[in-house]
């Protein structure tokens, strides 16, 4: 009878925390749309959504996002385009190639990059690598996107690493040898066997990296120049929407239709990542297939 | 055949895991299209023989040998993993599929070998699945995910997965452990027909499959081979008692 109740107790508990998980999510998104509808009884969706000037101050304001948008898709394809190979490959070469006493420092390493607060690579962008690319490249500005692109890839890296490295650590040891057995060489087992059997974990690990890529803001906002218009390349400064979110929330007045908009760029990062997610998911389940 | 000359040949070989010997000083001839059996009871050191002629147990970092090791009259260690191990295939206990389709499964031999043109792969994967008596049960779903079949049918895609890559030796540790009686016949009866071609070594706990299917069977016993010869020999007048005691199941 005592272990029934403790079961019921602990049953309870689990759907609790099940419910509150789901009615968090609703909750913020109606919140979301709420505020953020609000703008659109006084500004057309259409100039909001396809116009290309974002200047919320000038009279009469303008809040086009595609400048925002156009930012955040350059970093945030930038910082995929770095990280993901990069990534994938560090991990096939800490789980397959590296001998057991270099594996050992390589995993603690990454373990140590995952800690470094985003705060310290915007600073290291802003004083080091910023100015490296400047007169490297000859542009004229060191705070551009690829800033950006380049510390946010460094702040995916450990997540794709150390999930893909755990993925392909987890591979059965029998298709190894089945492979080996079989004539194969390290580099064919790796690339034929291995990594199509890690996939769903890699993607897993990579769909974590690019969501860390997307939802960040504090790098972006420090080392990609703060610039509200459309960037004619990468090497440009520009904005994304993240970053106009948090720099311009201080400022816009509660209720102010300025406040609104932030709240609709707000909805918009929302729609992105939840579109995201469910892209990882079906590709998950169709690799798990 | 007696006369033959050894297609495999192993001479003061020792087998340690750290420090742990377990198999001690095996000097075992393999002559060409024989079936060797070699029985023993558990840990007896068994695997790590056939493991060893094949370099899988390289891939335990604790695992140390020494001795020798002739293949066709080379020293082993002068030739590379993935042509040994394609010269020397193996089966195992439990069939060790790959998660991609029948077809799959069989085509990857010869395609990590540089086999390119999809014909000759079409070719390859029906020849194989035909040695291995497994071609009628599946010709119609090569697509088919290898997992899906049964146990038994995996086994023999384990088996035409190694004929695929052209092997000269066939070692099965235990192949029909996890098998019913009818599978198992179904690959005793492919490894009869495949003597034409190729040097067998079959690991098996069942004596009686040993008795069935092999020319000559080996004993181990800790690490020893206590006794080799004639399959009828070992089994109806063995030399040694601990032999005896084992086959007629008085061992322990
Ligand atoms: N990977 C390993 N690491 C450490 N020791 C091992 C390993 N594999 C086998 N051994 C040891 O080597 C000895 C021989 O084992 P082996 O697997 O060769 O025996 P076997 O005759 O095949 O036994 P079974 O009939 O149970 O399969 C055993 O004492 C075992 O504990
Ligand atoms: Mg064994």
């Amino acid at each position: 009878m005592r272990r029934k109740l403790s079961e019921i107790f602990i049953e309870g508990c689990i759907r609790l925390s099940g419910v509150l998980c789901i009615s968090f999510v609703v909750l913020i998104f109606l919140f979301l749309l709420k505020d953020a509808l609000a703008l659109f009884g006084g500004y057309s969706a259409g100039k909001f959504l396809f116009g290309s000037q974002w200047l919320p101050v000038s009279e009469p304001p303008h809040f086009g996002i595609v400048p925002l948008v156009i930012g955040s898709l350059y970093v945030t394809l930038g910082a995929i385009l770095i990280c993901v190979p990069i990534g994938v490959g560090a991990a096939m070469f800490i789980a397959e190639v590296a001998p057991q006493s270099l594996k050992t420092i390589l995993k603690s390493l990454v373990e140590i990059l995952a800690a470094i607060p985003s705060v310290v690579l915007g600073f290291i962008g802003i004083v080091w690598l910023g100015p490296f690319l400047k007169t490297t490249l000859g542009l004229s500005t060191g705070m551009c996107g690829l800033t950006g692109s380049l510390l946010l890839a460094f702040m995916a890296l450990p997540t794709i690493i150390s999930i893909s490295e755990d993925a392909l650590a987890g591979v059965p040891k029998a298709y190894r040898e089945a492979a080996f057995g079989l004539g194969a060489t390290r580099w064919q087992t790796l690339w034929r066997i291995l990594l199509p059997a890690a996939s769903s974990g890699i993607i897993a690990g990579v769909m974590l990296g690019i969501g860390r890529v997307i939802g960040e803001t504090m790098v972006v906002m420090m080392v990609t120049g703060n610039a509200p218009v459309i960037p004619a390349s990468i090497l440009q400064p520009l904005r994304t929407l993240t970053a106009t979110v948090a720099s311009e929330m201080g400022e816009a007045v509660s209720g102010s239709e300025h406040y609104f908009a932030l709240f609709a760029v707000g909805l918009i990062l929302f729609i992105i990542t939840f579109l995201i997610n469910l892209v990882a998911d079906m590709s998950l389940r169709k690799a798990r297939r | 055949m007696v006369n033959a000359e050894p297609i495999l040949k192993t001479e003061n070989l020792q087998c340690f895991y750290g420090s742990q010997r377990v198999i001690h000083d095996l000097n075992i001839e393999v002559l060409p299209n024989e079936i060797l059996g070699v029985i023993g009871p558990a840990n007896s050191g068994k695997t790590t023989f056939l493991r060893a002629l094949n370099r899988l147990n390289a891939l335990n970092p604790s695992y140390r040998q020494s001795g020798t090791i002739t293949f066709e009259g080379q020293d082993l260690r002068k030739i590379p993993d993935n042509l040994l191990r394609k010269k020397i295939g193996s089966i195992f206990a439990l069939p060790q599929v790959l998660p991609i389709s029948i077809y799959q499964n069989i085509a990857y031999g010869p395609k990590v070998h540089g086999v390119a043109s999809k014909s000759k792969v079409d070719q390859i994967v029906e020849e194989s699945l035909q040695k291995a008596y497994l071609w009628d049960e599946v010709k119609d779903r090569l697509d088919l995910q290898a997992n899906r079949l049964s146990g038994g049918q995996q086994q023999r895609l384990c088996i035409a997965r190694t004929l695929a890559v052209e092997p000269e030796v066939i070692l099965y540790d235990e192949p029909c452990s996890g098998l019913d009686p009818i599978s198992t016949a179904k690959v005793e009866d492919a490894m009869q027909k495949l003597k034409e071609h190729y040097t067998q070594i079959l690991v098996t706990n069942n004596t009686k499959q040993a008795a069935r299917v092999s020319d000559r069977t080996a004993f181990f016993l800790m690490g020893e081979l206590v006794e080799m010869t004639d399959t009828n020999t070992l089994f109806t007048s063995p030399r040694d008692s601990r032999t005896n005691d084992y086959i007629t199941g008085r061992f322990g």
